[in-house]
């Protein structure tokens, strides 16, 4: 399976990579480090988004309010900066983790304790926090005039000719493959995924894994809620609207198994990458962008055909002869 | 009484010593010294809704010492090891660690209290590596508090190794099969820091090399002090292994002793009590023509040249080890799994099912072996259950009428003696007996030529077992024919008027029960003697 | 032990509770009591609320997503669930448009409606049934499809200028107040209500969805009905299309967005598992009413949409959890 998932990885990267000349074939600025820095750049959120959502799905769960999470501490960071512009940024994206963790929270307490499907309940928080930015917004935009210019800037601020936004996500993108791959908690997701009977045998408390796991995404879609105002310097209720399912979108293409158990961080973010790649390419090569839904839909289908055809379990193999061949 | 009853009690005692008559004893040494006990049960009851699981048992474990824990199977030898690894709570009762009163509200307290446990599904993570099966939980770490992958990997490889296990540590585990599987179990076993270690039929699914293989393990293991609980209803292993024993019958503990002073047929008595002359109530029916005939039925990887025929009243045994390629073969009949090549031919017509249905149609029906999972609908009351593959016949042009479901059902099941309070209680309210009558029923309504039952009376009560012998006897005596799958060998050679053995997904023997000797049978299952045919 | 050897047969009765007490204490009942109160509350609140016209508006608020969630209530029943049917109405309403331009007559719109609903639910249960995909991604991934080739086509263009005729089906009454579209909404209700509670076919469907392996070791045909049901849920997201497109005389991309999630809480609100195996098309169409009540009640008090939507995903939530917690309070009593 290692293999597999290699596999996987390797196959989009060379995916992306044939689309990028194959653009750029078309259109010689594509191909430039400047014009792949940027589509990275506009990914970033996305990349993020699917990390906190691998750690979900994996755990046999999904969470469709992380694009309303992102919205609403958005908001709530636009409106604080607004009222009070002296608060440090460094503070603002503190508290929006925060919050975003708390919003998480609240997905993961009703999982883990009272046992509901996680797709109801996110389904029920997607429209609630969505809701909330309208309650605590009163319907009003919040636009580039009332942000603090720090809070503009702090996103677009280069280094090593990177914007901070791309610095964070692969911070981000870092910071969950290190838990992923060398600490029990990341272990224990997949773990709680892959036979949750077993888990529990082997000591893992696998509601509160869930917890966990809706806690961690909370945080990023927090996080991401700042980043996302900032970057495009505007505030409101539709923000970041849909987005929720392009997430999903990232992991499936990304390989991520929608029953648990199977994904990395690489594919997940490959998968976000892909779509973006995709998104900047259409226009370049004179499609329409209208097309972008259509085909990152065909992506997806596709992408779970695969997904099935790895994961089909080997049934016992009893003949000798079967095994030996 | 037919002359089957005598038959099944006396296979009980020449099935036992064997196959490895001889040597039972050698490795066996018995510390009858004082230690303390270093786990102790006392009063342990557990009940679930309509079952008393436990009633006030207690038991032992003593340090380097090995204690078979005995019962048929629905004794409550599962729901201990499950209260012994903090899945279940127990009712009342106490448990000891060391003297030390504990209770374990979760699998994580009891790992912690030195419990562990290798279980009888091989419950691991198929996606995850040998080494990571071993470790998880309690990995290596390195200076950060990371995992350390590469100190993991040569620990789980140095522990394989010291094993004999010819396993590599980074080898995903969906790759191996279930006796490598179990061996993954038990280097996990090792690896903690465990002073009690639970086998659960660790020997189910192995072959004999690796069942020596794994004695060899269960010596290491007491030799490094452990406490080891052995759960088995295989005679010659708990007398190759075991120092003490401990009987389970019906949830209560009926006796315990130590193993080299206590003899075979005093074990077996205490495990199946007084009441084993109502289990083979076998009634010998009239053998007519061929209903079914099976010809070089083959699948790519689970079995290969199948032939069998099965006539009018006959119940045709098919015996093997767990895993021999049996179940796939019904399944194969019953439309579920589809085959490469062969033919089935009912009636003498030659019949191709393609789903569960078609097979229905054509009179085959299955009593499958996973009641839980394939047998029942547990959610739906007892009534639509058994209905589901008669509605037809029990609608007017696909509108339900529910009173003509309801008198089917009363039928079919005031017939086999159903307990239940009502048929609208959901069939997942019932004990495992009385949903195996459900099943039974269920099937019954669709006037079926060929009833197959897949390890019928696999945990359950010892009263719904007689009820379901009774009535195969019953069913062939109309006319119908039965295969019946089983493990169990005095069931086999009580029931059956022929027997199939199979192994390795191939058939191996094929024995008119007439005088047949039990030893014949599991050597034919083990591949240590083959038919002279 | 040897009872078993009694050959006198114990009687079993049919059934022990009282039909009466369970109906009383059944989930259907609490929400006709919901339904009673946020009525009580609306004309309470709203002097314009009791009055024929009013009434007659509010249905037009739901009939369109309950008449799918008719349909998605038996496809939860089974176990499956289709995120598409937003993006099929997106679909059929746009190739609609798109006959329009061609000069196709009602008849034809209607016939396109439908038959576009269809094969986008086939196109679906062929994917889930035929290679055995998860119905959850599989129809993440049709959702973003079918809308994307609405985009596609239309890009922020809209179609128009539907035949006066057509606007019939999602504008026209009946009788008096009575609206085309309830009378069709309660037609199909009726359909659906004796398919999933009177027919062999809902039996089926509720053995699946409570254990589709052992319904297959019973000889239902498992991957079939699922396909009929994928087929069915598409069939009426076209009647959907159809209604809401001749309501709204215009097709733009956008249109239905978001109504996946309303037509899945208001079938889980009127009490079908989310994960299989139980449900009720009364409760479906109370659910419906109840959301209709909420958003229409809300609507008088000038209260946006998007709040609205507060109240209807709390509803979600709270309606599921407090049995719940209900439960465990007693068992914690005990």
């Amino acid at each position: 399976m290692i293999r597999l998932l290699k596999q996987r990885e390797v196959m989009l990267l060379a995916i992306i990579a044939i689309i990028v000349a194959l653009v750029t074939t078309r259109s010689a600025g594509f191909g430039r480090p400047g014009n792949l820095t940027a589509i990275f750049n506009d990914t970033a959120v996305l990349m993020m988004l699917a990390c906190g959502q691998l750690v979900v799905i994996l755990t046999r769960s999904i969470d469709l309010s992380l694009a309303s999470n992102l919205a609403l501490t958005g908001m709530i960071a636009a409106m604080v900066n607004a009222a009070m512009p002296g608060i440090p940024v460094e503070v603002l994206i503190l508290g929006c983790i925060v919050v975003g963790g708390l919003l998480g929270m609240f997905n993961g307490l009703l999982v883990w304790k009272l046992n509901i499907p996680p797709i109801v309940v996110t389904l029920g928080t997607l429209t609630i926090y969505r809701g909330t930015v309208f309650l605590v917004s009163g319907g009003t935009w919040v636009n580039a005039v009332e942000m603090s210019d720090r809070f503009k800037s702090f996103t677009r601020a280069e280094f090593l000719s990177l914007p901070m936004l791309s610095w964070i996500a692969i911070l981000v993108i870092a910071l969950f493959a290190l838990m992923m791959l060398r600490t029990p908690l990341g272990r224990a997701f997949y773990a709680t995924g892959i036979n949750p009977t077993a888990a529990t045998y082997a000591g893992i408390d696998v509601g509160k894994t869930k917890f966990i796991a809706f806690t961690l995404a909370g945080m990023v879609a927090g996080l991401a809620g700042y980043l996302w105002v900032s970057r495009y310097v505007i505030a409101s209720v539709d923000v970041a609207r849909g987005l929720e399912l392009q997430v999903v979108a990232a992991c499936v293409i990304g390989g991520v198994s929608i029953a648990g158990g199977i994904g990395t961080v690489g594919g997940a973010v490959l998968g976000a990458l892909f779509l973006g790649v995709i998104n900047n390419a259409l226009p370049v090569i004179g499609v329409s962008p209208f097309w972008q839904m259509a085909i990152s839909g065909a992506a997806i289908i596709t992408a779970v055909i695969f997904n099935a055809r790895g994961e089909r379990r080997g049934g016992r193999i009893i003949l000798k002869t079967a095994e030996a061949g | 009484m037919c002359p089957a009853v005598g038959m099944a009690i006396s296979c009980h005692i020449p099935g036992i010593t064997l196959p490895l008559v001889g040597r039972a004893r050698e490795g066996v040494l018995t510390q009858e010294n004082m230690t303390e006990p270093v786990l102790t049960l006392s009063g342990i009851s557990k009940s679930f809704p309509g079952v008393r699981a436990l009633h006030d048992v207690a038991l032992e474990l003593y340090p380097g010492e090995v204690t078979a824990l005995i019962g048929e199977n629905g004794a409550g030898k599962s729901t201990l090891v499950k209260i012994l690894t903090g899945i279940y709570r127990p009712d009342a009762g106490e448990i000891h660690v060391r003297g030390e009163p504990v209770s374990l509200p979760t699998a994580h307290a009891a790992f912690e209290k030195g419990i562990t446990a290798i279980h009888q599904e091989t419950v691991l993570f198929d996606e995850l590596t040998v080494a990571e099966n071993v470790f998880l939980g309690h990995a290596p770490r390195t200076r950060f508090k990371l995992i350390d992958w590469k100190k993991m990997r040569a620990e789980a490889q140095s522990l394989l190794d010291s094993m004999g296990a010819e396993l590599r540590a980074d080898t995903r585990l969906k790759e191996l099969g279930i006796a490598k599987k179990h061996l993954v179990g038990l280097a996990r076993a090792l690896s903690v820091e465990a002073d009690v270690v639970i086998m659960d039929e660790p020997t189910a699914a192995l072959s004999q090399k690796e069942i020596e293989d794994l004695y060899v393990l269960v010596e290491l293991l007491k030799e490094e002090g452990k406490a080891i609980l052995f759960i088995s209803h295989k005679f010659d292993e708990i007398y190759r292994v075991a120092d003490r024993f401990t009987v389970f019958r019906d949830g209560e503990m009926v006796g315990k002793g130590m193993i080299k002073e206590t003899a075979q047929d005093e074990i077996v008595r205490m495990m199946v009590g007084r009441s084993v002359d109502h289990i083979f109530p076998k009634v010998k029916a009239e053998i007519g023509e061929v209903v079914l005939s099976v010809e070089g039925l083959s699948h790519p990887t689970e079995f290969a040249d199948i032939s069998f025929a099965l006539r009018r009243g006959e119940i045709l045994g098919f015996y093997g080890l767990v895993g021999a390629g049996r179940t796939e073969v019904m399944q194969a009949l019953f439309g579920i799994t589809r085959p490469s090549g062969g033919s089935i031919t009912i009636d003498g017509r030659e019949i191709a099912p393609r789903s569960a249905a078609d097979a229905v149609a054509a009179g085959i029906v299955y009593v499958p072996e996973e009641r839980g999972k394939q047998g029942v609908v547990i959610g739906l009351p007892i009534f639509q259950n058994v209905s589901l593959p008669s509605l037809k016949r029990t609608s007017t042009s696909s509108v339900l009428q529910l009173a003509q479901e309801f008198a089917l059902a009363r039928t079919y099941t005031e017939r086999l003696d159903l307990r239940a309070a009502s048929l609208s209680q959901d069939v997942g309210t019932l004990s495992g007996g009385n949903q195996q009558k459900v099943v039974i029923a269920k099937w019954l309504a669709t006037n079926p030529r060929v009833i197959i039952l897949d390890e019928p009376t696999k945990g359950i009560d010892i009263g719904s077992k007689a009820a379901v012998h009774a009535f195969m006897s019953e069913l062939v005596g109309q006319g119908l024919c039965v295969i019946m799958v089983s493990s169990e060998l005095p069931e086999v050679m009580g029931m059956s008027d022929r027997v199939v053995v199979m192994r390795e997904g191939r058939i191996a023997g094929v024995f008119d029960n007439k005088g047949l000797d039990p030893v014949t049978l599991v050597e034919t299952a083990a591949g240590i003697r083959s038919q002279a045919a | 032990m040897t009872d078993a050897a009694e050959t006198t047969h114990r009687h079993i009765p049919d059934r022990l509770d009282n039909p009466i007490k369970s109906a009383v204490l059944s989930w259907e009942t609490l929400l006709v009591l919901v339904a009673v109160v946020i009525f009580i509350l609306n004309s309470l609140a709203s002097p314009y609320f009791l009055n024929a016209w009013s009434l007659s508006d509010l249905t037009f608020n739901f009939t369109e997503k309950a008449v799918i969630a008719l349909a998605m209530a038996l496809l939860i029943t089974s176990g499956e669930i289709d995120l598409s049917v937003a993006a099929i109405i997106a679909l059929a309403s746009t190739l609609m448009g798109m006959a329009v331009q061609w000069g196709v007559p009602t008849p034809g719109l209607v016939a396109i409606g439908i038959g576009v609903g269809l094969a986008c639910g086939a196109f679906n249960g062929a994917l889930v049934t035929g290679l055995k995909l998860p119905s959850i991604v599989v129809t993440i991934g049709t959702m973003s499809l079918f809308r994307g080739i609405s985009y596609a086509i239309l890009g922020d263009r809209a179609y128009g200028g539907y035949p006066s005729d057509f606007s019939f089906v999602g504008q026209g009454y009946v009788w008096w107040v009575i609206s085309f579209e309830l009378v069709l909404f309660v037609f199909a209700a009726v359909l659906f209500w004796f398919a999933l509670h009177r027919t062999n076919f809902g039996r089926q469907i509720f053995a699946i969805g409570n254990n589709a392996v052992a319904a297959q070791f019973s000889g239902v045909r498992v991957a079939r009905i699922k396909f009929v049901l994928f087929c069915l849920t598409g069939l009426m997201s076209g009647i959907a299309a159809v209604m809401l497109t001749a309501r709204l005389g215009s097709t733009r991309p956008s249109i239905a967005q978001g109504w996946e999630l309303e037509v899945i809480t208001m079938v889980v609100l009127g009490g079908v598992n989310i994960l299989g195996g139980a449900g009720s098309i009364t409760g479906v169409v109370l659910a419906a009413l109840i959301m209709g009540l909420v958003t229409f009640g809300l609507g008088l008090l000038n209260v946006p949409g998007i709040v609205m939507s507060i109240f209807i995903g709390g509803l979600l939530i709270t309606v599921i959890a407090l049995p719940i917690l209900y439960r465990m309070w007693r068992e914690r009593r005990a």
